[in-house]
Formats: structure tokens, sequence, C-alpha cells
């Protein structure tokens, strides 16, 4: 079925209330800190209180000694015994040597290289005794000076044998001498520093999981707190442990949130999957707060230079960047591909930039490792490309709209300088349509209101492209990816007529288990209660890749649209079996199977029942059952666009930011239930006007110490940081899966951080401040004012 | 040490060391996990519940120190028959909730702001959800939902 047909289907753009709500809200939900399993033990781990430092001696008599424990485990135990955790995607220098991969232990093997990094896995009978026997655990180090700012990283001590200068990869796209010429003939050029501040994810329910192994059957469970679950599996079997795929099951049950945090394999899950087997016990382990902000992998932190060259219209005609790109102390599992691959390639944005060239060089430091958070390089390419884009409007005398306007790509497909080709979209419309709604024509009325209250108000733009649902598997696994990016889907047909599906994307706040259930029920006309979606589970679901980059409708979704088509067809021939008529003639809609030019009828539920209980059925040719199974391989990403539209009023004497009016208007493709949709932008947008106001993960630049370590010194987004928020969609259907999905589950993220700082700026341009960087905190804003007197 | 309460309308007593949180005896003892543990300096929220008539963190007191109380925890809210309260049909109606973690002390809170707060206008209810916090929603449909669970908590 083709994604037109689709979108007229009942249900499809439907806001049905979500299935999984009464669960959720009665406290019914089963997180992974709720499962308790009989004969639990506890597991709680030591960490370095250091940023940087040898492990001299782990003294363990003491807390061996103490009530409860079970067992103690440090580095010793597990060197030369298993792998360490592995990055899933290969970066390749310009010199052509791979990049540097240092071995990542589960439990740190004489050296700590940031703090929090896990020294010592204590088990007891009790979380109180774990906690406690943790304390009674000696550890003799012997500090290292640290280095933290990604600016030092290649003047500080080295971390990583195989890193002397604390270097990753030095990584480009683009062709070098083209951008050079062109910027040799440019009548303009326009230059930017930039920051993109280090975030700590912060999903609500903290990471958790628990470690079994049954002697009898040799195998293993885990529970955790997790996006793709098979993922996790294969990373940890065939990478870390060693173990047979087929005897480890990982159940992802319900998770509270995600935001690309728990798409990686961590030390803790491996620690307590192989620990489950030594002491013969389930362990439960549950992350504080505390130790989140510590442990759990970072966003962001890059520092850019960027130039854009234009001609004396203002038209681009090439753009060149530089990015450092701090990787924390390790490569968690994603880690490098973020800015390079989801980054550098994004960096044409929604314009006709003739020739990109980007370089990015990436660095250990003594931090958390920094992996995909919400947008995962995408934020941080329009952070810097709508920054850029605005300033250039600015020096040439054009405003934010028209500098845009004049450099809008306006026919697809669209090949782009770097490396993606845009399969459609319409730029400009999304534009007007923001404009009409963020009501710009009242702004310089609304200035002077302002203005009479000493405030200065200011407009920013910013018009972001994504791409999402990351592919094909081959020409990613061509560009370094040790993964595939497909996704799989089964269509479990009852004999009663209704449907169970098995689909490898997982849900954590997302409500596919009632999107996926619209989908499945549109298609085959019955009701969207006979459907249930089961996920997060590789006991259960055939091998999935998971939830991450706003995938799962245009990835996880096409497997079961693939699925479906496979069961109507096989529905059609056992209608026409019933209806003796040649499969040909047969015709399905509406729940309804139909023979063309006839008044023959039967049902989907009359199909069910027959497929299992064959009496009448053609069984010389076909199978009974109603089952099938389908795995979609994308053939290009999707490509979600928007323009967002901010109004900020800042207080001059305080410095103090408020975000009066905020606009987003999205192409975000066809839209099965839009009550979903706009939840995941509100979602969005407060994550990336949060880090544009508030949020900033700070580390002491001497000592490697977290300073923003609670919730008490990280600012979250709070209900009264906002206005409420003006969206609106335009559809244009992505042109290469089956439903014209692109997906939104990132777009608000993206696209609202420049929005906001474009804002800042304008209203500070008054008062001499040119540049500024994320977050506009008071008293950030107050001191470039001051700076700029 | 022995605690008294009553929870969701049934006695309970528990014998626990007197360093033990409310939320410890309200999940690990009474088993009811609905309220749930988002941080530990009582900033995120999600462990309210309502401790005679006011919303508290349940994180943030000693089992010790509410003996004698009622204590009403998510797993209360709804009718026996498992109707919802207005507040929480409101959630599910407004799409006030995402991944469902913060949601529960979310509720709790929303039905102590509407009882004690029957007229706060948007503003004030988002300044008095300032002691919860989501990550997913945005706010924007958990504040439709308090001024819909308001409306409908005041006509039931």
């Amino acid at each position: 079925m083709g994604a037109s047909d689709f979108a007229n289907l009942p249900h499809i753009g439907a806001s049905i209330r979500r299935k999984e709500d009464y669960r959720f809200l009665t406290g019914a939900g089963q997180y992974t800190d709720d499962i308790t399993q009989a004969n639990q033990t506890y597991a709680v781990f030591v960490r370095s209180p250091h940023a940087h430092a040898n492990i001299k001696s782990i003294d363990l008599a003491k807390a061996k000694a103490m009530p409860g424990v079970v067992e103690i485990f440090t580095g010793k135990d597990i060197d030369g015994k298993m792998g360490g955790l592995p990055c899933g995607w290969l970066i390749t220098s310009t010199d052509g040597t791979p990049m540097k991969e240092p071995p990542h232990p589960i439990l740190a093997i004489g050296k700590a290289r940031y703090v929090g990094d896990q020294v010592a896995m204590v088990i007891a009978e009790t979380l109180e005794q774990a906690k406690n026997a943790a304390e009674a655990v000696e550890v003799d180090y012997e500090v290292l000076p640290a280095v933290v700012d990604v600016r030092d990283a290649s003047k500080g001590t080295a971390l990583h044998e195989a890193s002397p200068d604390n270097h990753c990869y030095k990584w480009a796209i683009g062709d070098k001498g083209g951008v050079d010429a062109a910027f040799a003939k440019a009548a303009h050029i326009t230059k930017l520093d930039l920051t993109n501040n280090r975030l700590v994810p912060n999903a609500m329910e903290p990471r958790a999981a628990i470690g079994m192994y049954n002697r009898a059957t040799e195998e293993y469970t885990l529970y955790v707190a997790n996006q793709n679950p098979h993922v996790e599996r294969l990373l940890m079997t065939a990478f870390v442990l060693g173990l047979p795929e087929h005897k480890v099951r990982v159940i992802a049950p319900d998770v509270g949130g995600g935001f690309g945090s728990k798409i990686f394999l961590y030390a803790e899950d491996v620690a307590l999957t192989w620990a489950a087997k030594q002491v013969n016990r389930s362990i439960k382990w549950t992350c504080e707060r505390s130790e989140s902000f510590l442990t759990d992998a970072h966003g962001r932190d890059h520092v850019s230079h960027a130039e854009m060259a234009m001609d004396k219209d203002g038209k681009f005609l090439a753009m060149r960047v530089h990015t450092d790109a701090n990787m924390g102390a390790y490569l968690s599992t994603f880690a490098s591909a973020v800015p390079t691959i989801l980054y550098a390639t994004l960096l044409a944005g929604q314009y006709t930039c003739p020739q990109i060239y980007v370089e990015v060089d990436a660095w250990f430091t003594n931090t958390a490792p920094v992996d995909a958070y919400r947008g995962a390089g995408r934020p941080e390419a329009t952070y810097l490309l709508e920054r850029l884009v605005s300033r250039c409007g600015w020096e040439l005398g054009l405003g934010q709209d028209e500098i845009r306007k004049r450099n809008f790509i306006n026919s697809w497909p669209y090949q782009t300088p770097v490396a993606l080709q845009y399969d459609v979209g319409d730029y400009i419309g999304c534009m007007n349509k923001a404009q009409g709604l963020a009501d710009v024509a009242g702004f310089e009325a609304r200035k002077k209101a302002s203005a009479a209250k000493g405030l200065l108000r200011g407009v920013g733009y910013s018009s972001y492209i994504e791409a999402c649902g990351i592919a094909p598997s081959n020409i990613a696994g061509a560009l370094g990816a040790r993964a595939g990016l497909f996704e799989c889907g089964e269509v479990r047909v009852h004999p009663t007529g209704s449907v169970t599906v098995f689909t490898g994307s997982h849900s954590h706040g997302q409500g596919h288990e009632t999107t996926f259930a619209q989908v499945v029920a549109a298609r085959l006309g019955i009701a969207v209660e006979s459907v249930d979606i089961v996920h997060g589970d590789t006991g259960r679901v055939p091998f999935g890749m998971g939830t991450y980059g706003s995938r799962s409708i245009s990835v996880g979704g096409a497997a079961i649209m693939k699925a479906l088509d496979k069961i109507e067809t096989k529905a059609k021939k056992i209608a026409a079996h019933l209806m003796e008529a040649s499969d040909a003639d047969v015709e399905f809609s509406n729940g309804e199977f139909t023979v063309k030019g006839t008044d023959k009828k039967v049902t989907f539920g009359q199909v069910a029942l027959t497929a299992y209980v064959p009496h009448n059925y053609p069984l010389d040719k076909l199978e009974p059952g109603l089952n099938e199974t389908a795995f979609y391989d994308p053939t290009n990403f999707t490509f979600p666009a928007g323009t967002y539209i901010c109004e900020v009023e800042v207080d001059p004497a305080t410095g103090k930011t408020r975000v009066d009016k905020f606009t987003a208007v999205d192409d975000f493709g066809t839209i099965i239930n839009p009550m979903i949709v706009e939840g995941q932008v509100h979602g969005g947008l407060v994550q990336g006007i949060g880090q544009a106001l508030l949020e900033n993960c700070v580390y002491d630049r001497e000592t490697g110490q977290l300073l923003t370590g609670s919730f008490m010194d990280y600012a979250m987004p709070r209900a009264d940081d906002f206005p409420e928020f003006k969206i609106d969609t335009i559809c244009t259907p992505c042109t290469h899966n089956p439903l014209g999905t692109k997906g939104c589950g990132e777009a608000g993220a993206i696209g609202s951080p420049p929005a906001v700082i474009n804002a800042v700026l304008d209203a500070l341009k008054g008062v001499g401040v040119k540049d500024f960087d994320m977050p506009a905190s008071p008293s950030r804003v107050w001191e470039a004012i001051q700076a700029a007197k | 040490m022995q605690v008294q309460l009553k929870v969701n309308g049934k006695s309970a007593t528990v014998d626990v060391p007197p360093n033990t949180l409310l939320v410890q005896v309200l999940r690990e003892h009474l088993k009811l996990t609905g309220t749930h543990v988002g941080c530990d300096t009582a900033q995120c929220g999600a462990c309210t519940v309502i401790k005679d008539g006011r919303a508290i963190k349940s994180c943030n007191v000693l089992a010790a120190q509410v003996s004698g109380s009622e204590i009403t925890t998510i797993e209360g809210l709804a009718k026996p028959d498992g109707t919802m309260h207005p507040m929480q049909a409101a959630f599910k109606e407004c799409h006030g909730l995402q991944c469902g973690y913060c949601t529960t002390g979310m509720v709790m809170s929303a039905v102590d702001l509407c009882t004690h707060h029957p007229k706060a206008s948007e503003g004030e209810i988002r300044e008095l959800l300032e002691g919860n916090i989501c990550r997913c929603t945005g706010y924007q449909n958990i504040v439709k939902a308090v001024v819909k669970g308001q409306a409908d908590m005041a006509s039931a």
C-alpha cells in the first residue's frame, strides 16, 4: 500500500487517547526497579572520587567482613576474562588510520578516568548492607592531573596509553580545495565561534537493572531500563562476555524516558549479568540520581568555528567548519558517530550552499562519556548553522527571514555537498506558516511595549532540518557502522481476529502501543482495541534495532506495514478460496474481502478463523495460520524540517530572560496521531529551550569534579519556565517509506536552541552584545551586557 | 521500630529500622510501586503522596515521622471498581503524560493543588507545579490536564 492510500485510512490522523495511559496513571506501570526477584541481592558500585587517578591497591578485607556481604568484585576479577565495552561506529581519520579505541573495562583496571568511574561492585543481601560495605572498601589512589575542557585536551595528561595526546580521531567531509576557492571569490564572509554546552539527559527514571542466572538451563536474564534490548544483548554477548546469544534474554519493561541515554551498553548492565552467575543469585542495581549525573552518557559539548562565504546578495557560496568534540573518558556505544556522521552531514541545512568542508577533531577528557542525546549531532549542526545564518543576515542588513528565503532549497530531490539527498520538503511553506502564526507583523509594536517597561525584546529564527531513521544498512556500514539499521515487525493474527504485533521498536514514552495499533487497525479494518503491541523483550520479539534517532514510525512502522502486506496477500488467498473466486479478483478494504463485480464478501474475522480451523481450506497450496514477520531496511533517511520563531524579553537590570512567545511549524510528513506528535514537539521544545536558557553541565576545569551533580545545581526546566507554545504542521509525505512519515521525536530539541539564542542576540543588539553562547541564564546575560558597556 | 499507617484506607503496621523513609515503606514493604523515586534531593516530586490531606514528598520524610497518618498513594486514587479519579482521567484526555514515571507524583500534586487552590489560574498552576519535574511532556499538556481536572473535580 502506498503512502497516499495509507494516509486516507480510518484511524490515521486521529488523536486516539493512549492505550498505555491507564497503567501509568494508576501506578500499575512496571519499571525495572518495581520488579523484585525471589532471593534477590543488591549491588552498589564503588566509584572513583577522582577525575584521574592510578589505583595503587584496593583493600576489601574490612568490607567483605561486613554484615550481609555476598561478594565484592574489582577490575582484577575481570582482567583478561572478558572484553571491554565496544564502540559501535568506526571512524577513520583523514590520514587513513582508525580512531583510537582504548579499552573500556566494566570495572576499572589500574586506573580511574573520570569521577564516577566504577572501581568495585559490592553485592549484599540488602541495599543498605551493600551501601555500608561499599563505604568500607579502601582504595588507595594516586591522583593524576585531570583534563576537562576539550580545548585543553591535547595539553593534558594522557588518559589512555593508546592516545598520548588524548586525540581520538580527525575526520573530514567535503571538498576543501573547492571551498577555499569559493571563499577567495566571496563578496562577504561571516565568521562565528561557538560552544554547544554539555548536557545531562536526566530521564526521570534513573537507570536500573536486574541480572539473573539459572544454573539448570544456563540462561541469563537481564531486566534493564534500555531503548534497544537486542542491541544491548548483541553487544554484551558478542563483544564483552562471549556468551551464546540464545542463552541471554534482555527485557526492557516499562522504561521511564530515554532521550538517547538508555541506548548504550553500560558497564553496570554487563557487570550484573556476569556476576549473577558468579554468585548464583539475582542482583538488582538502581542508579541514584547523583550517580546518574556522574555516569549516564552526557550530550553535546562541542567547540566550533564556522565561516560562511556569500556573494553580494547574500547567496551562500561555501561554508567551512572546524569542530572539537569532547568524547569524555571512554568511547560510549555510538559516541564516535555523533560529531561526524550525524552532525557534519546536516550542515547544509535547508540551504543551497554548493560547497561545504567540515573538519572534526575528537578528544578524550576526564569527564563522563558523551554520546547521543535527543537529536544527537543534529542539534549541534542546527545550532551552528542557524546561529551563523542569522549573523550573515545581520551583517548584510537583511532580516533573519530574508537571508533564509534567499537561500532555501526549493526543488527536490536535492543532493547536498555533504552526502545526504533530501527526498522532499517545503521550507518556504513552513516559514510562511510560522511567520503568520507568530504574528511577526506585530513584533515592532510588542517591542515598543516591552521597551516602555524597560525590557529588551528580540526575535529569533531557526529553520532546521534533521535526518531520521538512519539508513540504509549497507551505506552506513561503508561509513563505519558496526550494526544493521533495519527494523522487524511480526503480526500475529489470532483465530478470533484480534492481533498481537511484536516490534523491535521500543516505547519509553512515545506511545507506540497506541500509534502502532492505529496503523494495524487501519490496515486490517479492525478496532484499535483489538490490537496489542509487544516490545522490549528479546525472548518474545524477533531481532530488532530499537528506538533512537526518531526512527520508530518510519522504520519500525514500515516493518509492520510490510508484515501487513504479507498478511493481506495470504488472507486474500484464503478469502478467494472461501468465495470460490480467483485470488486476483479479491479486494480488501475496511475489514472485508469482496470479489470484483459481485456481492460476495467475507470478513477479516472469518478469514482469521479459517486460517486456524482449516476445514474448508486449500491445504494443498497454502499453509494454515496467519502470522507474518517482516524486516525493513530503509533506502534513505527521512528529513523532517521546520521553522521556529522565538520572542524573548530580557530585563537588562537582572539579565533575566523570559521566552514570551514560541512558534514551531514542522513538516513530519504523514501524522498518525496528532495528539502524540504534539506531545513529542512540546517535550523536545522544552529540552531545547532548556539547553538555551537553563541547563549546563559544568566540571571544575582543574579538578574534574562535577559541579552540577544534582537537581539543585543543574537547572532542569520546570512548568513555570515556559509560555504556551504555538505549534502547527505542514505535510510533504516522505517519498520512500510506505507510511509517508518522517519522525517527530527530536525536532523540538534540534530546532529550538538557536531560535532562542538568536532572539537573545536580537534583544541585546541595542546594548552592544554581538555574541553569546548558551545557556542564557540571568548571570551570564547580565555579565554579557556589562562586558559590552 | 513499629510504624502504624493507614494507607489507601487500609491499616498497615510495619516493623522497620528507624532510618526507613516513607517511600521505602510504600514501595518495599507494602509493594505499592506506583510511587516512584526520581532523585535523591527532594527536587523531582516523583514520590509525591498525600498525607492527611496535603501532598508531601515521601522520599523526604521518615516513616517514623508519619506514624499514625493517613496516606493516599496513586494506587488509592481510582474508585474500587477501577474508574479513574477525575484528575487521572484529565491526564489521559489531555495527553498529560508520556513515559509515566513522573506521572504518579504529578497527579498526586495536581490533586492537592486543585483541592487547596480550586481557582488557580493557568499561570498559578505552572508555579504550583514547580516541585514536580517532567522530562517528557514539556508541561503544556500537564497544565491543560490540571485545568480540566480542576473543573472536573469541582463538578464531581
